[in-house]
């Protein structure tokens, strides 16, 4: 089959992730993969990005199947179920906003910048080699370790389920693909 | 008497589909798409029953059943 050149963006992903062990300010380019696939699904109504533009998809896929990283097993009934998909992208939301909260507070002066990557949610791993100042206020520094730790952690966790079930299995509880699906079938009449 | 012919499709269990998309990009012949961001849908007459899709399919949603044709 005829590859394009959106076949190729998980050397984005990669690069992405890479980066943020130099310096933890690049974690603030994730935020394309928050709006580019809402925009595309509001706009057009369709889940191109998913389909086709998803670096990190293609990153499990490669990783999956090409390398053969992958246990090729179907994936639990519960965790393709609605509760666990819209629980999980709740869950998410819930510690997005714990996130922005925390950022909120070191730009109020209320707490210190912390160089930490917390790692599913629960880990605190130390992260200052990736922290050189920054010429702006230093929760724009908070914010980029927090959405660093988002975008870490999503990956941890479809790797998980990458080795245990089929490569892309992420891809089934992603949150921005449940909520760009739900927002496909809000409207377009579906829901 | 006409022997009963049979033909292999693949069948989507569109309410659990996430419409990722993973289908689409391994079908041969181009037979699945994915219908306004909601699921997948098989072109039954591109099918040809062959599996990839059901093999890829991170939800395991896609099955490949027996027509009579």
């Amino acid at each position: 089959m005829k590859k394009h050149w959106y076949d190729y963006l998980w050397i984005v992903s990669l690069t992405y992730l890479i980066l943020g062990f130099f310096n933890i300010l690049f974690a603030w380019l994730g935020l394309f993969c928050f709006f580019i696939p809402l925009i595309i699904s509001v706009t057009k109504g369709t889940k191109g990005y998913c389909n086709r533009y998803c670096g990190r998809g293609q990153l499990f896929g490669l990783l999956g199947g090409r390398f053969g990283l992958s246990r090729r097993k179907d994936i639990p009934k519960w965790m393709k179920s609605k509760w666990f998909r819209y629980g999980f992208l709740v869950f998410f939301f819930a510690m997005f906003f714990v996130m922005l909260w925390n950022t909120y507070l070191v730009f109020a002066e209320a707490q210190d910048l912390r160089q930490a990557v917390t790692l599913l949610w629960t880990f605190k791993l130390p992260w200052q080699w990736a922290y050189h100042g920054t010429l702006f206020h230093p929760g724009v520094a908070q914010f980029a370790f927090g959405f660093y730790s988002v975008m870490l952690t999503s990956t941890v966790l479809g790797l998980i389920t990458m080795v245990l079930f089929k490569p892309r299995s992420w891809c089934v509880y992603c949150p921005m693909g449940t909520m760009t699906q739900l927002i496909c079938k809000v409207r377009n009449g579906k829901a | 008497m006409s022997a009963i012919r049979k033909k292999k499709k693949a069948f989507v269990a569109q309410g659990d589909c996430v419409a990722c998309g993973c289908c689409v990009k391994v079908c041969p012949l181009g037979a699945i798409q994915i219908v306004k961001g909601i699921m997948a849908r098989v072109n039954m007459d591109k099918c040809v029953g062959c599996g990839k899709c059901a093999k890829e399919c991170p939800a395991s949603v896609i099955e490949i059943r027996e027509v009579i044709a």
